[in-house]
């Protein structure tokens, strides 16, 4: 019955996924709530473009994604080659680049949950709270923040699902490389070059289902209780 | 004595202008006029939810607002206190910490937290949330939350506006106590005759942004206003 079994390969693809999804989200989510909170309640010049920069991954070819990171962030890259000479911080062929592709290719899901939870915040509670002493920072803190935490848990969630998934930006910017920038996806596009791949390949694909399934549950039900 | 020095311009996109002066004092001063005129609008400037165009508001010798000089006191460091016309309670809060969340950032001297809750009858309801209380219950919280932040002075937004007739008079009872006990210089927006005349020391009517203080007509025998030239 090993059949049944994730071998130890499986093991790790998975493991790594599931670590870069969780660095992705723990790195963006101040970020997201920031320009969430912005883009829903500020009117600012150039709004527009910051919508559309945020957006674009979401409908740019992943390839594209990651050649971008990779004209910024390879090691010849204009904000690359200091950081790699400075502090020794590289992303090309390494696991901060699967973190870095997955956290860009998530952002977009992240800031539109976390937006629409802001906008669905009546904004004069903030101001009720102004008026009884609280600065503008407190008063986000203890009124827009917990009215909005589901949306922005839901965000959270959205962008893990979405980050397990990354695959064309992340083979670009950090490879393919066993137990160190492969995840699922990889691990998979991988077999299917082998022969007999295909057979071998649906236990993974099963786990990346149930993970997907799980992550659209979780947010589909934070969304619907919002409010309640 | 307290006195509020109000003299603001302020244009809306949609062409409304306001463009008000007038001083109010101790007691309890009614702003009265049909709606748009400008009355809430005058409250927001004061608690400093809006800045104005141009003008200058001061409460005694403390000036919050002062375009001239570039002076904005944000509304968190005015201690003005408002009770919006709609309540705004956190729904997240219980009433308990509602009516503590002003008090714990303000700290003020002497206006307790049991006494308050005594003198408006909030002890049933301490524990519940915004959401499961009726309109005269959320009104006396939001008075509740307000007195507790210690305010230097209060603003009233219409506040009986939303309850039925026979809780008014329980309401504006309440009002009345706890102004004349803790002495609190009152401002309040109504377009009720009936009720200024109950509350008000003295009435300053707004007509499409202007201010113009009314002869004394109107006001309470308690009255110990004298008339403040509003133009």
């Amino acid at each position: 019955m090993q059949h049944w079994f994730l071998t130890p390969d499986e093991w790790r693809a998975i493991a790594l996924s599931l670590q870069a999804a969780v660095f992705a989200v723990a790195i963006t989510l101040p970020l997201g709530v920031v320009v969430g909170r912005l883009l829903a309640r500020g009117k600012f010049l150039g709004k527009s473009l910051i919508e559309t920069a945020i957006n674009l991954p979401l409908v740019l070819p992943p390839v594209v994604t990651g050649y971008l990171l990779l004209v910024v962030l390879g090691r010849q890259g204009w904000l690359g080659r200091p950081l790699n000479d400075w502090l020794g911080v590289r992303f090309v062929f390494d696991f901060r680049g699967v973190v870095l592709a997955s956290a860009v290719a998530a952002f977009p899901l992240m800031v539109r949950a976390i937006r629409l939870a802001f906008a669905g915040v009546d904004r004069r509670l903030e101001q009720a709270a102004r008026t009884l002493g609280a600065g503008p920072v407190d008063a986000f803190f203890t009124v827009s923040l917990p009215l909005a935490w589901r949306g922005v848990l839901a965000g959270c969630v959205l962008a893990f699902a979405r980050s397990l998934g990354e695959f064309g930006a992340t083979i670009v910017i950090a490879g393919n490389i066993p137990n160190e920038t492969q995840t699922i996806p990889l691990y998979i596009y991988g077999l299917l070059e082998s022969p007999g791949g295909l057979q071998q390949a649906w236990r993974v694909a099963t786990v990346s289902i149930l993970l997907a399934a799980a992550a659209l549950t979780v947010s589909e039900y934070l969304e619907r209780t919002r409010g309640e | 004595m307290t006195r509020l020095d109000f003299s603001c311009r302020l244009r809306w996109s949609d062409g409304f202008q306001l463009d008000a002066t007038f001083a109010a004092g101790d007691g309890v001063t009614a702003l009265v006029g049909p709606s748009g005129s400008g009355k809430t609008t005058v409250l927001h400037l004061i608690a400093g939810l809006l800045q104005p165009d141009e003008g200058r508001i001061a409460l005694d010798d403390r000036t919050l607002t002062h375009t001239a000089r570039r002076v904005f006191v944000p509304p968190h460091r005015r201690r003005v206190g408002m009770v919006f016309q709609d309540y705004l309670l956190f729904p997240h809060l219980s009433v308990r910490e509602n009516l503590r969340y002003g008090q714990r950032r303000r700290a003020p001297q002497g206006r307790e937290f049991d006494h308050v809750v005594e003198l408006l009858e909030l002890g049933e309801l301490l524990g519940r949330r915004p959401g499961s209380l009726s309109g005269g219950e959320k009104q006396r919280t939001a008075l509740g939350r307000a007195l507790l932040s210690g305010p230097d002075l209060l603003l009233l937004d219409e506040p009986v506006s939303a309850v039925d007739d026979r809780l008014k008079d329980r309401i504006l009872g309440l009002f009345e106590r706890v102004i004349r006990e803790y002495q609190l210089p009152t401002l309040f927006v109504s377009h009720n005759p009936q009720d200024v005349q109950r509350l008000a020391d003295r009435v300053i009517a707004f007509e499409a942004g202007k201010a113009k203080s009314l002869p004394d007509a109107t006001t309470s025998p308690t009255s110990h206003s004298k008339l403040e030239s509003g133009l």
